[in-house]
């Protein structure tokens, strides 16, 4: 009887071990990146199934309304873009009569978010489905009334957050580590003691981008104008897109 | 299913094993497997290809002929996974029109397994995403966000394992911090968990108890920060026993993955294919019975 639990312990041993043995481990691996482009045929069923959805969004989003010159990229530039000076001044273009017609004040500037610029826009014709590229959100402009401290902080902020935040109306230079040492609006130094309204979107009003120097305004106006329907607008109102880097927000 | 090779847990199977054990000290059998994945992360509802003049993307990406390179790598290896690390929704009319049905559809039909969900995945907000899961046959896993309170209560998965010719494969979901990121109304009451905690609590879980021969990470941290902010990179290196990140986020573009030794010395890889499905990532695992006992660490060569 012991004779055979001693053979029956060196079975259930062995089993360990085998077990142990049949234990995957993990011998290599091999990776590739692999582009989809053109040498790839569509699939025919996918390519069906697509078909009704995107037939209806070309009927509804491509005619042209503009051109534009030469590609504009976000990241061409370093503290103002072409592509994020186009947009800032398009909301205060176009945002500002809607903001006076309500409250028969101006917006003084206009602040928007780097990481809110989706998209290039594209050498060639200008249709609403760049406006939807650009600025796929359905994010609205807010007019936003702070005091000339909050501003201060925002200023703060920009020095911290070393990007080219888009701006318009604002004037702002900065030093070689970005350290913000001259701020204009209008021509004027930021004074304290006023308040100014300031146009964003509505995502940033609410803490996007942790600007919380947003946060519990002196007062908030919605103006119900998405973003995207501004540059829709604007694309509408011009011909060619002449937008330019300048010297609204540089650094020495 | 090969199951035969991998019989394990009970003293019976084992004393079973232990007898094929005693033969195949002569015979020697290879357990080799090959698994692949295959992964998009930040695809943001790029359903067309770009077009010609669309600058550095002009003439790639597109949900048709992303659907025929699955189908022929599935037609090499049926052992393959398809996989998402988050941002499905958000950047083109599509979802703008379509609030995500075309995409959660075409991802089915591409025979998805898994995703995770990104920050933008909650751009409609909770009730926005929640109206779009009918049109999901595939599983989100999330195990950073507690859903609890919210209407996504119970629609997501902590983590799950899917096995593939009896090679046990564990995969969990880590999002990024939605405050600051996302709006409150959106994201209402979901609650955001400490990623390095929970990644330590999933590997373990996946690894030793459930014992998964491959531990997958999907995550919408981001790659790599310059400031304290958690990544994948960091996840990889303060962590043991997972095998891969797969990433979104930072729309990172890496060529190959990085490999970051991890808390236990090991190797980890964290990929990231960019975004707007320009590229497919795909990762072959070779697995292999460990019939040397001393040599049992991970051995992970890129070739």
């Amino acid at each position: 009887m012991t004779y055979y639990r001693i053979i029956f312990c060196f079975l259930l041993f062995l089993g360990t071990v085998s077990c142990k043995q049949t234990k995957l481990a993990n011998l290599s691996s091999k990776t590739e990146r692999i582009a989809i482009d053109a040498s790839l045929e569509e699939d025919t069923e996918i390519k069906a199934f697509i078909e009704p959805y995107k037939n209806h969004l070309d009927a509804m989003l491509d005619s042209v309304v503009a051109y534009n010159p030469s590609t504009l990229d976000k990241n061409d530039g370093d503290l103002n873009t072409a592509l994020g000076n186009l947009m800032a001044d398009a909301v205060l273009e176009l945002a500002n009569p809607v903001f006076k017609s309500r409250t028969g004040e101006n917006i003084d500037f206009v602040l928007l978010n780097h990481g809110g610029i989706r998209s290039q826009l594209p050498k060639g014709n200008i249709s609403a489905r760049s406006a939807y590229n650009l600025m796929p959100f359905e994010n609205e402009v807010v007019v936003v009334e702070l005091t000339g401290k909050k501003v201060r902080a925002m200023i703060q902020y920009l020095g911290k957050a070393k990007r080219a935040h888009p701006v318009s109306g604002i004037n702002l230079k900065a030093d070689s580590k970005f350290k913000i040492y001259s701020a204009t609006v209008a021509g004027k130094s930021i004074d304290e003691n006023r308040n100014y309204f300031v146009a964003t979107s509505d995502y940033l009003q609410q803490g996007g981008d942790n600007m919380n120097f947003f946060s519990n305004p002196v007062n908030s106006y919605q103006i119900d104008y998405k973003i995207r329907k501004v540059l829709i607008d604007y694309f509408n109102k011009i011909d060619t897109i002449k937008a330019k880097i300048d010297n609204r927000y540089t650094k020495d | 299913m090969k199951r035969r090779d991998f019989i394990q847990n009970t003293a019976a199977a084992t004393a079973f094993v232990g007898l094929g054990g005693l033969s195949s000290l002569s015979f020697k059998p290879t357990y080799e497997k090959h698994i692949t994945i295959l992964h998009t992360n930040d695809v943001h509802s790029h359903i067309e290809a770009f077009g010609p003049e669309d600058g550095r993307n002009a003439n790639m990406g597109g949900v048709a002929r992303r659907a025929t390179l699955i189908e022929k790598i599935r037609k090499e290896n049926p052992n393959t996974l398809l996989l998402d690390a988050g941002d499905i929704f958000q950047g083109t009319p599509y979802f703008n029109f379509y609030g995500g049905e075309v995409e959660f559809k075409l991802m089915s039909k591409l025979k998805y397994d898994a995703s995770t969900l990104g920050n933008h995945d909650f751009d409609n907000g909770l009730d926005g995403l929640h109206a779009q899961l009918p049109h999901a046959n595939f599983d989100f896993i999330c195990s950073n966000y507690d859903f609890s309170n919210t209407i996504m209560e119970g629609k997501t998965k902590a983590y799950r394992i899917i096995q593939k010719d009896g090679v046990k494969i564990g995969i969990f979901g880590l999002g990024v911090e939605l405050q600051g990121l996302v709006n409150k109304q959106l994201y209402k009451e979901t609650k955001y968990l400490d990623p390095i905690e929970i990644a330590t609590d999933m590997s373990s879980t996946l690894k030793n108890d459930e014992k998964c021969d491959l531990v997958i990470c999907l995550s919408h941290l981001g790659y790599k920060y310059d400031n304290l902010k958690i990544s994948d990179i960091k996840i990889a290196e303060s962590t043991q026993n997972i095998d891969l990140i797969i990433g979104g986020h930072t729309h990172t573009f890496l060529e190959k993955p990085t490999t970051v030794k991890n808390k236990a010395g090991k190797n980890v890889l964290v990929n990231q294919v960019g975004c707007y499905g320009l590229y497919l990532g795909r990762i072959d695992f070779f697995l292999d019975s460990n019939k040397n006992v001393t040599s049992k660490s991970n051995k992970l060569a890129i070739r």
